[in-house]
């Protein structure tokens, strides 16, 4: 599988991203610059976690009017996978490339923690490392993860089956003391409707490692290994 | 000369700070009256934050060499090697003044600052720590600086993509209107390719880069140097706005230019900005320095000269470049592509004179050496501290039970979690957290290896109020403590000494007291000082704060998988205590919260039996013949219990006190160099306890049934130790 | 000539950080504060001097980038 990532200058979480990618793929990722106005030719394009642009007027809003981010969009519309993660999520929202909006945490303040995380759908190229329905602990980190959609919208992802994760208590069920941010319905991440395009704020790059947070982010690089190679 | 006299007045000269000696001193340094930007210079140069002219005397006593010290004080940050080629660089700094001012931005530059202290030296930040001191819970104004600190710390960390992994946050009355908040970095960089301040090669240009000069934070050194009174807090403007992005973006660029062969020396403009940058490197470097202000980057028009030479601005980096064109070119096109201003302002000369030119006109013209070697230095009389008596602890009436009194001092404002404070923290990022916040020490994986540095800042300002320099040496041996209890090795600290008016005999006293005693405990662990900062005058209407050395430590271990953790692994576990329990509550939390008495003499501190069992410790987590270790601090064995229970789930412990002592003070008593281990086995911990002269007892067994049991018939659940653990901060934190 | 953009929520859009202020003014004694919604405010220093081209310059502005229109309303205002 050969992947690149997208980096903008306040990016932060592309080592972590590139680590977990060439883990699993034993490739290293190629890291594309912001102002680059072409992505080369790979099998998934990643936008990883950071700050873009310092996140000064909403979180991605800059960065999703860079350079990369036509030749990322052109792309995309031909189908060529694209992952954000974090601020990457705030970017394709952003874009319009995915649904929704993510607004400030509900409870105003920057959380950094493990969260329970439910796989909605394993058909997907993405999560087909796991099971439907399996929970996962992934930490999240961010200031804004509260994912936002009017009812319309979240009536139709949820019947599209754009939803990929859910926020879960300890317990796997999706209540309010499992929602970290406030984000509607629980959602922590979305496809597109061809589900070529996910995006979710919590960072299974964190979590490959048994001596450092965990195993449960493997899955996911695994899976897309297996869909993509 | 040209240079154009503003008349100085001594109410100037005073508003500057100086002393009427310190202004005789600059008549003759200079030969005439300094003009307004001179005397700027010289009033940001001889500040306590730049000169240490109250402290140095006792910062020199301090050891600062070992074989494994790359570099000591001195420098931006302190260089340590630790194996294969690499180098731990690191420093802690106060930022108390500005953030009491303004909390978010205050902290947030303190973070900022330390950072480019770190990575001034080539080093890649890859944690960040922190020292938090606010005043009482009760007191109006806390809950909104425990707010705007925290977040300030959060928002610049988390934008800086740098993990912040420890720290410690006190409450105290004395800090009600004088907070601490003391910010530590720690980096990594090739052992070989570390990059100093020293200015070299005259001719050579003096570049600067990063972010624009505003008039942010003029006059910050003085300011931070001065006592508080209540027109402080008409000060703000004076406080600078941090911009982590840019900061960032400087991170990147400097490291990207530190890769390339174009680098003399390089300096971060913290504290007194383009002045200490400039003279600290023409100073070391023994050359003189000439400047244009005018082609300074700057923010805002009309700028002066003064304003130019003292803005505090953040986010900027001076550096002598070598002198071909290539290089410049080479470190231009690095900063466009980072988007950073980039400037030649100056060149490096042999007149060993500091010279300040707008444009044509002549600004300023300073003799460096004179102003350096004349800094004053003073030798200020102190008192020591009156001994304080010893508690006898069968005068500290009994509670009505061990586990009512533990339910009530886990859920107090300095035991109780401080999951509110580090989940705002990105520690994380980076992915080689190994040991998170809420441990002993944290530990952070060297990228690529399977080695860890473990991490922490620790202090117990009361104990160095009743007894200075024992004070000082538990600072010390706390974090020694700390570290060894995850199994890593203690190499070096790092101090930020937070002290009230030096010009008080008393306080000069505990200042005094405070180093000796750090001095005793750095000399027996065999655990130098490699950078440092002081804060002085933290007073407010003349009272000062508890005397605060804080102490961060940094040690290595070998193998991360191989690290001591704090939490119960598994039920039916021997519980042993390693050291010797005397049951010691002068000072303890217990008599403060329980009793409401602070008072008495703290444990004493044996430096010799603290190396012995530490030591044996650590070789027990080296061998794995410990499942976990926590060391025993603030409320004894009893909060050290139920610490390593609440990090697990569903376990407990059933202990009984230790015959011959009062049970409460067995159990909340803070005797000195001990640790709490489980093991599997305890009888071959015992043996080569005795083997090796240390005490060591079986104190009971881990338990599976979430109950925590302090002798016959005295239980309590972990479940409800747990909640009021944890609610307490974020309750504080939601009333309003 | 200058422009000056307020950037608004939505109603019906939830507000947490107008709450929180809501709270705290209530927490002060500012009685019959009804309800708080936070937002952004932007001047703009324009080179064009044509007004309404100005005006239409500075929407397309909000369109793209300042406001993002899923969550947030924008007002648009020409001086001189």
């Amino acid at each position: 599988m050969k992947s690149a990532i997208i980096v903008f200058p306040g990016t932060n979480r592309e080592r972590d991203m590139a680590i977990a990618l060439e883990k699993a793929s034993g490739t290293a990722p190629l890291m594309v610059w912001h102002k680059d106005s072409e992505i080369p030719d790979v099998d998934l394009i990643v936008v990883p976690g950071g700050f873009s642009y310092g996140d000064y007027l909403r979180a991605g809003a800059m960065a999703a009017h860079s350079p990369v981010l036509r030749s990322l969009k052109e792309k995309a519309s031909k189908g060529t996978p694209v992952m954000g993660v974090c601020n990457g999520f705030q970017v394709l929202t952003e874009t319009g490339l995915l649904p929704g909006v993510l607004m400030r945490n509900a409870g105003l303040k920057f959380i950094c923690r493990n969260v329970g995380l439910k796989v909605e759908t394993s058909q997907s190229l993405f999560t087909g490392g796991y099971e439907d329905g399996q929970v996962l602990s992934i930490p999240v980190a961010h200031n804004d993860g509260n994912y936002f959609a009017d009812n319309e919208t979240l009536d139709r992802i949820e019947q599209n089956g754009q939803v990929a994760f859910r926020y879960v208590d300890e317990d796997g069920a999706m209540t309010e003391a499992g929602n970290p941010n406030g984000s509607a319905r629980n959602i922590a991440g979305v496809f597109n409707k061809e589900k070529t395009v996910l995006g979710f704020m919590p960072h299974p790059e964190n979590a490959i490692d048994p001596a450092v947070g965990g195993t449960d982010g493997r899955g996911l690089f695994d899976g897309l290994v297996r869909a993509l190679s | 000369m040209s240079i154009t006299n503003t008349a100085i007045t001594p109410e100037i000269v005073a508003e500057h700070g100086l002393s009427e000696d310190e202004y005789a001193s600059i008549l003759k340094i200079l030969g005439r009256e300094p003009n307004m930007t001179e005397l700027g210079v010289f009033s940001a140069m001889y500040s306590e934050h730049c000169s240490y002219k109250s402290s140095k005397k006792w910062l020199k006593t301090l050891p600062t060499e070992a074989p494994h010290v790359i570099q000591g004080p001195g420098e931006n940050a302190g260089v340590i090697d630790i194996g294969d080629g690499e180098a731990a660089i690191f420093k802690i700094e106060s930022h108390n003044h500005p953030s009491f001012i303004e909390p978010y931005q205050g902290a947030a530059t303190g973070v900022g600052g330390i950072l480019r202290d770190v990575f001034t030296m080539g080093a890649r930040p890859i944690a960040n720590l922190n020292a938090l001191r606010f005043g009482s819970p009760d007191h109006p104004k806390t809950r909104h600086l425990v707010g705007g600190v925290v977040a300030g710390i959060a928002g610049y960390g988390n934008c800086m993509g740098i993990p912040t992994v420890a720290g410690e946050v006190n409450f105290h009355p004395a800090y009600n209107g004088n907070i601490l908040v003391n910010a530590m970095t720690v980096g990594l960089a090739p052992a070989d390719r570390i990059f100093y301040s020293a200015a070299a090669g005259a001719g050579n240009p003096v570049i600067y880069v990063g972010a624009k000069t505003g008039r942010d934070g003029i006059h910050g050194a003085t300011m931070s140097s001065t006592e508080f009174s209540e027109d402080s807090e008409e000060k703000r403007p004076t406080v600078q706005v941090g911009d982590p992005f840019t900061e960032k973006l400087l991170l990147e660029a400097c490291l990207e230019l530190m890769a390339t062969d174009t680098i003399i020396a390089i300096q971060d403009m913290g504290a007194a900005g383009l002045t200490s940058s400039a003279v600290e490197m023409a100073g070391k470097g023994g050359l003189g320095i000439e400047m244009d202000l005018a082609k300074v980057p700057a923010r805002e028009e009309n700028m002066k000269p003064y304003e130019l030479m003292l803005s505090e601005s953040q986010e900027r980096m001076l550096i002598i470049l070598k002198p071909d064109a290539a290089s410049e070119a080479e470190a231009r096109a690095i900063f466009d592509k980072w988007e950073l201003d980039f400037a030649v302002i100056g060149t490096l000369t042999t007149t060993g004179h500091l010279v300040l030119k707008m444009g044509d006109e002549l600004v300023g013209d300073i003799p460096i050496a004179p102003m350096v070697d004349e800094s004053p230095e003073y030798d200020r009389p102190w008192e020591p501290t009156a001994a304080s008596a010893v508690v006898d602890a069968s005068t500290v009436p009994a509670p009505a039970s061990l586990t009512g009194a533990l339910k009530s001092l886990i859920g107090t404002p300095d035991l109780c979690s401080r999951r509110w404070v580090w989940e705002q923290y990105d520690h994380l990022i980076m992915g080689d957290t190994a040991i998170r916040p809420g441990g002993d020490a944290a530990m952070v994986r060297v990228r690529d290896s399977k080695k860890g540095l473990a991490l922490t800042v620790d202090c117990t300002p009361r104990y160095v109020k009743a007894a200075p320099e024992t004070g000082g040496a538990q600072a010390v041996a706390e974090t020694w403590r700390n570290i060894t209890a995850t199994g890593a090795k203690p190499l070096a600290i790092t101090n930020n000494m937070n002290f009230g008016n030096p010009q008080k005999p008393q306080i000069m006293g505990q200042f005094v007291g405070a180093i000796n005693g750090m001095r005793a405990a750095c000399i027996a662990l065999d655990y130098p000082v490699v950078s440092g900062n002081v804060s002085l005058y933290n007073e407010t209407e003349g009272a000062a704060i508890l005397p605060t050395p804080v102490i961060g430590g940094v040690g290595v271990i070998a193998d991360i998988e191989k690290r001591g953790t704090v939490a119960f692994k598994a039920a039916d576990e021997a519980i042993v205590v390693i050291g010797e329990t005397t049951g010691w509550l002068g000072q303890s939390i217990y008599l403060r919260e329980i009793e409401g008495r602070e008072e008495g003499a703290p444990p004493p501190v044996d430096l010799a039996l603290e190396k012995k069992n530490g030591d044996f410790v650590r070789g027990l987590i080296e061998t794995g013949s410990v499942t976990a270790c926590h060391d025993v601090s603030d409320g004894g064995i009893a909060i050290a219990l139920a610490e390593m229970a609440l990090g697990a789930k569903g376990l407990g412990a059933d202990v009984t006190p230790e015959d011959g002592l009062a049970a409460h003070a067995w159990a909340f008593g803070e005797d000195q160099a001990r640790y709490v281990v489980t093991a599997k086995n305890a009888e071959g911990i015992l043996k080569a306890a005795a083997d090796a002269g240390v005490p060591a007892a079986v104190i009971g067994k881990t338990t599976g049934n979430g109950e925590l049991k302090l002798g016959t018939g005295d239980s309590i659940s972990v479940s409800m130790l747990r909640s009021q653990f944890e609610d307490w901060l974020p309750d504080f934190m939601a009333a309003s | 000539m200058k422009a000056t953009v307020h950037v608004t929520l939505k109603n019906g859009v939830l507000d947490p950080q107008g709450k929180a202020i809501e709270h705290a003014l209530g927490a002060l004694g500012f009685g019959g504060v009804n309800q708080v919604r936070q937002g952004k405010f932007l001047e703009l220093d324009l080179g064009e001097t044509d007004a309404e081209k100005a005006r239409a310059q500075v929407t397309d502005m909000c369109e793209k980038l300042l406001a993002n229109t899923v969550i947030e309303n924008y007002t648009v205002e020409i001086e001189g």
